[in-house]
């Protein structure tokens, strides 16, 4: 361990740099594809310029996508809101009770965390349909709502059992119910958290495509991640086209992690070292 | 103790149990129902439509590991979970303890090698099926050497499973890094400065003083690959399908198709019952595994 920056450090850098700059190949093919024009037949790794935005243009206007987009942002927004508000709940109460319910509760979600969605698959399809929600966002949403749950609590009980009580308790003794003490006190401590669930969660369901595929295929509703692939199959003769579709359906996901970078990484390391 | 005894009771009565129905009610009925319901389901036969289930005992079971199709779904699947596991925590640990040394770009390294983990395996698929198609930039690449015949390598059955694993592992390497970065941290520098002083180079300092604190993040990795790798779906379906000829067909791929393409409803239970099981055993055998290793060392 030296602590100078000596030639070998030197060395490893540029080495290092050499390395990424072959890893990042696939999204430097992404965007310089997006602004090729759209029957360009130019080879991906050459730069494109001047950039051509007609691409981008066809794929922002192409019916399917905008209102996908759409779709997938409201989805994921409309779960995340819930699961947060079950997951905080349920795990205030995990993370403080010692009854006999709360220790079999632990147990169940904390094995959800194995548990193979493709196992619960093909009965919740029934039930989806039996419900009358196939081919809606509800259903979705509904799955979403069980679906990230087990990680969800796994990350507020770990939170909240190394928060002191005490807080809590001045917050009875001002007259505090438990939900007012929930919400006026125990929350707002949460944030941190929160925001870690929500980010992650959020990614997470903005691009799964498992549920949306047997939830929603061959009805009018799609999410982004179904989309893409009809919309692959419409342009699939001109692949700057089916470039500047794919670059726009990451452009959400993309503005969250460069805005969020720091919250999603430590998020990423903390939530799973448990 | 005593005191720490009580104040946990008086949590307990402050938090009353409606607080937790929700998300109880939710998970019993959309996830913890199905999934039993799936376990019974792989005992039946069905078509997904007609009121009547016929049991039929272990036969579907037993189609998994005599129809050629499926046994070489699950065996695929073992060997991109067994790939996985190598990939990842190999070139995982490497970058992390690059990454981890006075390199001045480090933020930006990490940001590069993390970002593919935050998008869509659709979009990534998509990436490197045009990357890999026949006349693909990786094939002009491979002309410009002065290769003449040149793969197809998602038409090949023999390469389309490696190209798999090669993108899954690109996509997920960051956050096997970005763990193995958060277990680096843990590792004392005092110690490895004196070790260092003592005359360890690099290999020893690497195996008796960073390995041990390492343990933590090794099992999580070990762990989380190997179950994201056993669950793998969107990158095949995306890259091949499944094809070609069904030689790259893994449990999810061919689950989803037995049931929707097909109506066997009861044998694509059957495969995720197999699924489940083969998560359940192997975690099972890791974590043992694991433990033992960490007592030694």
């Amino acid at each position: 361990m030296t602590h100078r920056y000596t030639w070998r450090t030197g060395l490893l850098e540029l080495g290092m740099i050499a390395a990424a700059a072959v890893f990042a190949i696939p999204f430097y093919v992404i965007i310089n594809l997006a602004f090729q024009e759209p029957h360009s037949q130019q080879s991906a790794m050459v730069p494109t310029l001047p950039p051509n935005f007609e691409s981008l243009g066809i794929a922002w206007g192409a019916g399917g996508l905008g209102a996908a987009l759409l779709n997938s942002i409201v989805v994921t927004a409309v779960s995340s809101v819930i699961v947060i508000a079950e997951a905080a709940l349920a795990s205030y109460y995990l993370a403080r009770a010692t009854s006999r319910l709360s220790r079999i509760a632990s147990v169940a979600f904390i094995g959800g965390l194995m548990l193979p969605l493709q196992l619960a698959t093909l009965p919740l399809y029934v039930i989806v349909r039996n419900l009358g929600l196939m081919g809606t966002l509800w259903g979705l949403v509904l799955v979403y709502s069980a679906l990230f749950l087990p990680f969800s609590i796994f990350l507020y009980t770990m939170f909240l059992r190394a928060v002191p009580i005490e807080y809590e308790e001045s917050a009875q003794l001002d007259g505090c119910g438990p939900l007012g003490a929930f919400w006026h006190v125990v929350f707002p401590m949460l944030r941190p958290v929160t925001m870690t669930v929500l980010i992650l969660n959020g990614i997470g369901m903005y691009n799964d495509f498992f549920t949306p595929l047997l939830y929603l295929s061959g009805s009018g509703q799609q999410t982004v991640t179904v989309a893409i692939i009809s919309f692959v199959g419409v342009y699939v003769t001109q692949w700057p086209v089916v470039f500047a579709g794919m670059l726009l359906a990451s452009v959400p996901v993309l503005i969250a992690f460069i805005a969020a970078q720091k919250q999603i990484i430590s998020g990423f390391a903390g939530g799973l070292k448990g | 103790m005593a005191r720490s005894a009580a104040t946990r009771r008086r949590r307990g009565q402050f938090v009353p149990w409606w607080f937790a129905l929700p998300a109880i009610v939710v998970f019993a009925v959309f996830m913890i129902w199905p999934s039993i319901d799936g376990v019974i389901l792989a005992f039946q036969e069905w078509d997904g439509v007609s009121p009547e289930r016929v049991f039929v005992g272990f036969d579907n079971l037993k189609d998994v590991f005599s129809h050629p199709v499926a046994f070489g779904a699950v065996a695929r699947t073992l060997l991109i979970a067994f790939a996985l596991l190598v990939t990842r925590n190999l070139f995982g640990m490497l970058l992390a303890l690059a990454l981890n040394t006075r390199v001045r770009s480090r933020l930006l390294l990490r940001t590069v090698f993390f970002a593919p983990a935050v998008m869509s395996s659709v979009v990534l698929g998509y990436t490197y099926k045009y990357l890999f198609s026949p006349s693909g930039p990786v094939n002009d690449a491979l002309a410009g050497l002065g290769v003449t015949e040149l793969p197809n390598w998602l038409g090949d059955p023999e390469l389309a499973i490696w190209v798999i694993i090669l993108v899954i592992s690109w996509q997920t390497v960051g956050s096997t890094m970005v763990i193995y970065l958060a277990g680096l941290q843990a590792v004392p520098q005092e110690v490895l400065e004196a070790a260092s002083i003592d005359g360890a180079g690099a290999w020893r300092r690497f195996f008796n003083v960073s390995l041990p604190f390492l343990a933590p993040a090794i099992t999580v990795n070990m762990v989380f690959t190997l179950i994201t790798g056993l669950r793998v779906f969107d990158d095949v379906y995306v890259l091949t399908g499944g094809g070609p000829a069904n030689q790259t067909q893994t449990i999810s791929t061919l689950l989803v198709q037995e049931a929707f393409e097909f109506g066997n409803y009861g044998s694509a239970a059957a495969l995720a019952v197999v699924l489940s099981l083969l998560i359940a055993v192997l975690t099972a055998v890791q974590f043992k595994f694991l433990r033992r290793q960490r007592g030694l060392s």
